[in-house]
């Protein structure tokens, strides 16, 4: 399992390198210098809030939901930012506090309606958007709020080339990897994206990770809309929907090598995939692309970059429970295991019949061993 | 009683909210129960329908079609330039448009069934690139106002009827997809779809080509959305936003009407009857006089709670059925020693994952 994922992180890298080598070529076919500070700094910019949004995604993905309200958790989040901070730098600590309480409560509410109510997480954060909306459109008619300037500086300032917003989201992303990687819950997460009725008979509270995973997304999400507060110096209500981030974040996730059924996947494949995106932005932008065409480019890279490798890593999930486990070597591989796993309840029937009882732990293991040929 | 049943029960429960909801806008506004009111009603709903009716083909398969509302908004936009004001050029443009919508389908169908890219990412990149390349091609302003036979389509019909005075041609247009939907669910076809949305490997094995099955689903989902795009040109225009979040609508009303996202099981009237009740939400909402701005934030609540309700009613009718037993362990040797049974059986998953690590082969 270690193994398989570092397997499509490395592809996602590579497909990385290969986009900025093409992008570096065209940029400098153009007569301007890719690695110049300047420009990377500016495709370090847009992979943090974009990138923010999709370490939350990733998390709901694992959990074999998807969460279409981030666009409308970030165009609020920034909205009762701005309108808390009201331009005062004293009421930075408890706007934030404010932003993300509301936030995880959005989660929470997903959360509950998907693993509760049992709606399917697509139709739930749907209508959880929807209802956001309503409450956007009902509550403000504008832009609203003013950032103070200290606020202002989390999104201008960066050290060397490298923003601020960027250094906090890739703190962020070693945070979620920990979680992730090391904690009870993150292994519980995959275990329940991966088949929830496993980890149920396994023991798992299978709700308990999944909630958790939509409170982190809206919160994360909360994060991208603070950012956003903190660069245009105002809350804005349609400031999510025409970053166009539920999809793009999807879309992200995946290209990062994380399965959409959920148990599958890995935050830096995530990170790897939002500075995809951000490349071929930033190489369109020095070139001055047409911006629809920017579009038509976008949706081929996303296709084109899954498709490099998804049937591998199609071929490759398989060998999820051993060889063959789910027997998809195919009927060959299930033919050649027939006379093991005939011998294999054989040599059982014969092991109960002259011990019975006599060492179950090794019947047990024979007999799994059998059968996951 | 039986009827009752059929109507609590998940299959019925988009029918018993349209009846709530037809009912509901009468009380507010009873000139709604007059015949032509409710052909006006039926016609407003046939776009969306028709799109949910392909919608239901490729969810039914287990998979998504994100690019519908793109695809309507760049047939719009072909139709606007291309038939401008010639009759005709009417008949050919149609044909163009059917074959492009159904090239666009097999090309979602190809690179998801054959590269194995996930229909979600496809259709997504298809959005973004068609609606991109549309507006590429137009430089962003949609031109054109297509030929009166052409608009004929989605906003005439056969007046002076006796009964109900007018019969738009779009609601002919709906009944006819639907019908075809229907035999089309009904042939070995529609079956193998609902088998392979099930279970794709069981299907695979059964002998079910699977790739073929899920691409004409998915030409089937583009043609919807290219006959929708059809009546729209004459209902609401060409303009580079109709169309937009189509895609959305439709995957509600098929959910709406009760079919399962991930495949397998879902019948196409109930997605259609899907479609009539979010149209008759809107109407309620409009009717009702709630203000416009908190209309999506009612939609979003009342969506969430059917599919809950239906979900529940769904568990709590099987509730009682013996639990499947999963494929591993139906595996397992029928001679299993009864003394290790209870430490066997507990975890296979947690001893099976520690064979790669013991066996060699």
């Amino acid at each position: 399992m270690k193994r398989l994922r570092a397997d499509s992180t490395v592809i996602v890298l590579a497909i990385l390198v290969l986009v900025i080598v093409i992008g570096a070529i065209l940029v400098s076919v153009v007569g301007r210098n890719f690695f110049s500070p300047g420009n990377i700094r500016d495709i370090l910019t847009g992979m943090s809030v974009l990138g923010l949004v999709a370490i939350g995604q990733t998390l709901v993905i694992l959990g074999a939901s998807l969460d279409l309200s981030v666009v409308y958790v970030v165009s609020l989040s920034s909205l009762v930012a701005a309108t808390t901070m009201a331009g005062n730098p004293g009421n930075i600590p408890w706007a934030v506090t404010l932003t993300l309480l509301v936030c995880a409560g959005i989660g929470l509410a997903n959360g509950l309606i998907v693993t509760v109510l049992r709606v399917n997480g697509f139709i739930a954060t749907l209508g959880v958007g929807l209802i956001l909306q309503g409450v956007l459109n009902t509550n403000f008619q504008g832009s609203a709020g003013a950032v103070p300037w200290e606020f202002q500086l989390i999104g201008a300032t960066g050290i060397g080339p490298v923003p601020i917003s960027t250094i906090i989201m890739l703190a962020l992303a070693v945070v979620v990897w920990f979680l992730l990687d090391r904690t009870r819950t993150g292994a519980h997460l995959f275990a329940v994206g991966g088949d929830p009725e496993v980890s149920r008979l396994s023991g798992l509270r299978t709700r308990t990770p999944l909630i958790a995973a939509h409170v982190m997304c809206s919160v994360f999400a909360g994060l991208a809309g603070l950012l956003l507060a903190s660069r245009l110096g105002v809350g804005s209500p349609t400031v999510g929907q025409q970053g166009g981030y539920a999809l793009l974040s999807i879309a992200a996730v995946v290209l990062g090598g994380t399965l959409l059924m959920g148990g599958r996947g890995s935050i830096w494949g995530t990170i790897g995939g939002v500075a995809i995106f951000a490349v071929v932005d930033n190489v369109m932008s020095v070139m001055q692309v047409n911006p629809f065409l920017k579009d038509v480019v976008r949706g081929i890279v996303i296709v084109a970059a899954v498709a490099i490798y998804s049937r591998r890593a199609i071929v490759r999930r398989r060998t999820r429970f051993g060889p063959g486990g789910t027997r998809t070597g195919g009927d060959a591989a299930a033919a050649a295991a027939a006379p093991a796993m005939a011998a294999a309840s054989v040599a059982l029937i014969a092991d109960a019949q002259t011990s019975p009882g006599a060492s179950p732990g090794d019947a047990s293991a024979t007999t799994d061993g059998g059968e996951s040929r | 009683m039986t009827f009752v049943r059929t109507l609590l029960s998940p299959r019925g429960a988009v029918f018993l909210l349209l009846v709530i909801l037809l009912v509901a806008i009468t009380i507010l506004n009873p000139n709604f129960a007059d015949p032509g009111q409710l052909m006006r009603f039926v016609q407003r709903v046939a776009p969306i329908a028709i799109v949910a009716i392909g919608q239901y083909f490729v969810i039914i398969a287990g998979e998504f079609d994100l690019s519908q509302g793109s695809l309507i908004t760049a047939q719009v936009i072909i139709a606007g330039n291309l038939v401008g004001q010639d009759d005709s050029r009417t008949v050919p443009v149609l044909m163009l448009m059917m074959v492009f919508g159904a090239m666009i389908g097999l090309v979602n169908g190809l690179i998801t069934t054959l590269l194995k890219v996930p229909s979600f990412i496809v259709t997504l990149g298809m959005m973004l690139a068609l609606l991109g390349g549309v507006m590429w091609w137009t430089g962003g302003a949609a031109t054109g106002n297509p030929a009166d036979s052409f608009r004929q389509i989605g906003r005439g019909g056969i007046r002076d009827l006796p009964f109900i005075d007018f019969l738009p041609w779009s609601v002919l247009v709906l009944a006819a997809w639907l019908a075809l939907g229907i035999w089309l669910t009904k042939r070995p076809y529609g079956k193998v779809l609902i088998a392979l949305g099930d279970n794709a490997r069981a299907a695979r094995y059964a002998g079910a080509r699977d790739w073929w099955v899920s691409t004409r689903a998915f030409i089937i989902s583009s043609l919807s959305a290219t006959v929708t795009a059809v009546l729209l040109v004459g209902y609401a225009g060409v303009h580079p936003s109709v169309g937009r979040g189509y895609e959305f609508i439709a995957i509600t009303a098929v959910v709406l009407g009760g079919v399962v996202l991930g495949g397998g099981r879902g019948w196409i009237v109930a997605a259609v009857a899907g479609a009539f009740v979010l149209e008759a939400l809107f109407l309620l909402l409009n009717i009702a006089g709630v203000p416009s701005t908190m209309r999506d934030a009612v939609q979003g609540v009342i969506i969430i709670a059917a599919v809950a309700y239906s979900g529940i009613a769904f568990r709590s009718r099987r509730r009682g059925a013996a639990p499947h037993a999963s494929p591993d362990q139906g595996k397992e040797p029928d001679a299993s020693p009864d003394g290790a049974e209870g430490q066997s059986s507990a975890p296979p998953a947690l001893v099976s994952e520690g064979i790669p690590e013991t066996r060699g082969d």
